[in-house]
């Protein structure tokens, strides 16, 4: 117990450190904390362009998409915030800087997410929840207390969803130093791919996406139960509310691959 | 390799929407095989005309280093802006064909027939790499006056690919919009340019003028580096640097 109470002093110690390194620059830290809240804002801005150049996205009308964007930007962000900050291990592995991390009596993930003061990021998980709860407000859902769960379970579970991908692509610079921004391409590229109905895309790449990966039981399928709208693609019903089911197993593998990583981690002697 | 897969992974994400966002119509004034065409060189010039890279000129200004930079006989501007255009080039010869080769293979893509379009579109990416790195010097000079540029490099990272045509083409905006964009920054630039002369959306006329602008653009933002390139040697000299 005196243990755990330590090594979370540790690392309380080290994010207070962070806070007032980055206090300490005021006019770029107001600039970064804009720039945060904007960021989801346009993401926003972006599905209405698109919308006044059409009436419907993959069959589905503003409203609609609106709660997607929702579900995806408010699991994406809550991910960013918490475990996001494990992008910078290729950094570290490539200049050693790893081995710092490694010395110290705390655990390297606790440590690697402490490196960085995530409270900006925190900004954009407020506005991406308004989003979502005024899409939800606006859209056409006849509630009851089963999707009013649903509603609430959708971001946790996108949430673990995200993280574990963010954990688990991080962990590939163990074994591939020069790994550069291969992890953007499901952690970024997921948000977007979450971010609209999964109908827009085609082939393989949505069968590997949407169901190999499990991207769309992030937003697509949960927004679909709410809906009670059938899956234009197939799926029964209750794929709506497996969201849990994709989520735990992804963590667990992410996990994994983590800890393999930790163990399989050769400095690079710099 | 890892950046090459991650942008052709990109391009399959914004192709399909695109494509859904067409219908199989015309959109913004592009027919769906040059929409996908515009999303697949987009993906295929973002290492060349590059947006985000690391701060480094930024770090070497934090750290004082920057000063060995300005003791050489050349002028510092000049001397990044060569071997930005070099890294430009190796990045056109390894970077660029995955995401296109991808997208030739995948989608029906809108192949240029007017034989002035390749040298035209080859042009509007040199000026378009030029301009691009007049951004990237100007948003790491802030840190001669802030020091920390994480807030300036974040807000250039955002707005930059928006407003540059990167995440959906500004056609798709309304007219007052993109032409206020087009006239009062160099933005539209360093990716609706060349990807508007490519796809050949426009009479030969305007390709011609849209290079033309790109050209004034290039001047003007070569002109103001050196004025704050000026202005922050003055600035180092006070610090004692």
């Amino acid at each position: 117990m005196g243990d755990l109470r330590a090594r979370l002093g540790g690392h309380l110690h080290l994010l207070r450190a962070q806070a007032r390194s980055q206090a300490s620059y005021r006019v770029s830290f107001a600039i970064d904390l804009i720039t945060n809240v904007s960021g989801t804002a346009l993401d926003v801005t972006t599905v209405f362009v698109l919308f006044t150049v059409t009436e419907s996205i993959g069959g589905f009308r503003l409203p609609e998409s609106l709660v997607m964007v929702g579900f995806g930007l408010l699991a994406f962000n809550l991910a960013d915030l918490t475990v996001g900050n494990i992008e910078r291990i290729r950094q570290y592995v490539r200049t050693g800087l790893m081995d710092a991390v490694l010395i110290r009596p705390l655990g390297p993930l606790g440590q690697l997410l402490a490196m960085d003061l995530p409270l900006r990021k925190a900004s954009r998980c407020v506005l991406a929840a308004s989003v979502l709860v005024v899409a939800l407000a606006r859209a056409d859902i006849d509630w009851t207390p089963a999707r009013l769960l649903l509603a609430v379970a959708t971001p946790i579970a996108g949430t673990v969803f995200f993280g574990s991908i963010f954990v688990g692509t991080a962990s590939v610079a163990f074994w591939w130093i020069e790994s550069g921004e291969f992890g953007s391409a499901f952690t970024y590229g997921g948000r977007d791919f979450t971010s609209y109905p999964i109908t827009v895309y085609g082939g393989w790449f949505r069968a590997v996406f949407a169901y190999g990966l499990g991207f769309g039981f992030v937003a697509y399928q949960p927004a679909l139960a709410l809906f009670g709208r059938a899956d234009p693609l197939g799926l029964p019903a209750w794929a709506g509310w497996a969201a849990p089911l994709v989520c735990v197993p992804a963590a667990l593998a992410a996990g994994l691959v983590w800890r393999t990583g930790i163990r399989h981690y050769r400095s690079t002697g710099s | 390799m890892a950046g090459a897969f991650t942008n052709t992974v990109f391009g399959f994400l914004r192709c399909y929407l695109f494509l859904a966002v067409a219908g199989g119509a015309i959109a913004g004034g592009y027919t769906p095989q040059q929409l996908a065409s515009y999303v697949w060189a987009a993906q295929g010039l973002l290492a060349v005309v590059l947006l985000w890279s690391p701060p480094e000129l930024a770090d070497r200004i934090r750290t004082g280093e920057v000063v060995s930079d300005l003791l050489r006989p050349v002028d510092p501007v000049h001397s990044m802006l060569a071997a930005d255009l070099g890294r430009a080039w190796h990045a056109l010869l390894t970077r660029c064909f995955p995401p296109v080769l991808a997208g030739l293979l995948f989608f029906d893509l809108y192949i240029p027939v007017r034989w002035h379009t390749p040298p035209l579109f080859a042009i509007s990416v040199v000026l378009a790499v030029v301009i691009t790195f007049c951004c990237r010097f100007l948003v790491n000079s802030t840190a001669y006056w802030l020091l920390d540029v994480r807030g300036p490099v974040s807000l250039w990272a955002l707005g930059s690919g928006v407003v540059a045509g990167l995440y959906f083409p500004l056609r798709f905006l309304p007219e007052p919009a993109l032409v206020t964009l087009w006239l009062l920054t160099p933005l539209p630039s360093l990716f609706q340019a060349p990807l508007d002369v490519l796809v050949e959306v426009d009479s030969t006329p305007v390709q011609l003028g849209i290079v033309a602008l790109q050209a004034v653009w290039a001047v003007i933002m070569l002109l103001l580096c050196h004025a704050v390139q000026r202005r922050a040697e003055r600035r180092l000299v006070i610090q004692g640097g």
